[in-house]
């Protein structure tokens, strides 16, 4: 469960990137945050990624209150989410298997584990067949797969996707798209950061539109509306 | 998931991080060679000199001659009085009587002392300091003494006061060299260390994505540097022995007057061991701590 309750945040150059936003997205849920450039999407995920504290407000995430979080809670937090980039993020010298293993790793996960898990998060990405490949060997779009692979190795409860379809064509970043979808009938919390307004579209989710720091539009089943932004 | 701390995972990734910047691994190993050797230098410098001014201080006595009206129990009563002095270590007296006996043995074949009486010499005490430095201070204390006169100080202090010199000086430019080259040894790790975290600041990124924690993150890196210290610390304890069987050698052959007594360094070995293994350890590990410390701030 993520809520930004009347959340600010002033940047030390003096850009006012967030101007009292409230938003609240419930376990289980589907949501795209929509925005153009510059109107604080990245500075909201930074926030629940608790890489950024807020000037003023209240962030809370999976339990955990981030306005004041300890240096030590921030590792507990984080493992509750699964970050997925635009750029993908992954380990060139490391084999897709490799990359999850090194996710599964840094938690202290033991070799029992990885052999468990991975192969079953690869089946589930569709790449179960190609765990010894590296990232360069792979397509855009396989290569966003391993990355949502890597942020469900962990079994967080939330997974955070920024851009996740900004590097790939229509018809794979439609693939991705229905795979955050069958991820998020699993059980898994989905927040989507794009401003893909035909993809959004495509799909009948809860859409919050942000823009110059302000929470502009949110609907249930809405669209990502062109006349708004 | 369970948490456990993975020492295989933590050694592995050390060791594959030296290679992977070979050269900035090789400068951090070379300095720290550089600063134990010569700090190494210095300090056995100044063990082989402690060592020579304790032989010195063994070798070393001050005859202490007792007034020719005192009884021999009267100058026996002298001892506690004498031992209470500051920096005495050992007295003995030595009767007149014994002391002509003794003076006769060294000149066998002179006849004309045949014939002397013991009372020709007088009752002494010879006397042992603790320190050489104090030789002087302790001669004057023992002047003191009602009865009592010192002469004939056996003693070689212009050479102790030489050795002194010489092993204060190998002390000072010791700590100053080494505060230096510990610095610079810092500076070298932490720079090796900065760039294996900057090589590898995507994957830490990405570690602390997943949920590692900082301690997780660091010990590959202080494996680093502590493999970087122990590596360093080998090699300088085999260079030092090089080194100063080398200078050893040498000394022995130019001591004509077997002033000099080098200890050997095999005596030695297990304690520069440890010495060379702590210090490198600690440069290495502070080093990378000081490195790592800059980057976890994601």
């Amino acid at each position: 469960m993520i809520r930004l309750i009347d959340v600010y945040k002033e940047y030390d150059n003096g850009t006012k990137a967030l101007k009292g936003v409230n938003i609240r997205i419930d376990d289980g849920e589907f949501v795209f945050l929509v925005g153009p450039s510059g109107s604080g999407k990245s500075t909201v995920i930074k926030l629940i990624t608790a890489e950024i504290a807020p000037t003023e407000g209240r962030v809370m995430v999976n339990g955990f209150n981030l306005t004041n979080i300890s240096p030590r809670q921030v590792p507990k937090m984080r493992r509750t989410l699964g970050v997925i980039f635009q750029n993908f993020r992954l380990i060139e010298k490391k084999t897709v298997y490799e990359n999850l293993s090194f996710a599964m790793r840094a938690i202290g996960a033991s070799n029992r584990e990885l052999r468990r898990r991975i192969p079953y998060v690869l089946q589930l990405v569709g790449l179960d067949q190609k765990g010894d490949r590296y990232p360069g060997q792979l397509s855009g779009g396989e290569q966003q797969r391993v990355a949502i692979a890597r942020a469900l190795v962990n079994n967080p409860s939330m997974i955070i996707a920024d851009e996740p379809t900004g590097n790939l064509d229509p018809q794979r970043s439609l693939e991705i798209m229905m795979l955050l979808e069958r991820i998020n009938e699993l059980g898994t919390t989905v927040l989507v950061v794009t401003h893909e307004k035909n993809l959004v579209n495509r799909f009948t989710k809860r859409v919050v539109a942000i823009e110059n720091g302000r929470i502009i539009s949110d609907e249930t089943g809405g669209y990502y509306n062109v006349e708004k932004i | 998931m369970s948490r456990r701390f993975d020492a295989g995972y933590y050694i592995s990734e050390g060791f594959h991080s030296i290679f992977t910047h070979g050269f900035m691994s090789f400068a951090a190993v070379c300095m720290i060679v550089a600063c134990l050797v010569i700090m190494g230098s210095f300090t056995l410098l100044a063990v082989n000199l402690d060592n020579m001014l304790g032989d010195l201080e063994n070798e070393n006595e001050m005859v202490v001659y007792i007034d020719d009206s005192l009884t021999e129990e009267q100058a026996r009563a002298l001892q506690p009085v004498l031992a209470k002095i500051p920096n005495v270590s050992q007295l003995s007296f030595v009767t007149a009587q014994r002391a002509m006996e003794e003076f006769k043995a060294k000149r066998e074949n002179n006849a004309l002392l045949a014939d002397l009486p013991d009372e020709t010499l007088r009752d002494r005490y010879h006397v042992h300091v603790v320190d050489i430095e104090r030789m002087a201070e302790t001669k004057a204390a023992l002047e003191q003494v009602e009865g009592v006169g010192v002469g004939n100080v056996r003693a070689a202090i212009e050479i102790a006061d030489g050795f002194v010199l010489v092993r204060n000086i190998a002390t000072g430019v010791a700590m100053v060299l080494v505060g230096m080259l510990l610095i610079i040894s810092l500076f070298i790790i932490a720079n090796t260390i900065k760039l294996a975290t900057f090589y590898r600041r995507e994957e830490i990124a990405i570690m602390k994505m997943c949920g590692a924690t900082d301690g997780f993150i660091e010990w590959p890196f202080v494996v680093e540097g502590m493999l970087l210290g122990l590596t360093g610390a080998l090699i300088a304890f085999f260079v030092q022995w090089g080194l100063y069987q080398a200078v050893a050698k040498f000394a022995i052959q130019g001591n004509g007057i077997s002033l000099v007594t080098i200890l050997s360094y095999q005596s030695m070995a297990s304690t520069i061991l440890a010495v060379f293994c702590g210090v490198g350890a600690f440069i290495g590990v502070g080093g990378s701590l000081f490195a790592i410390r800059k980057f976890l701030q994601v």
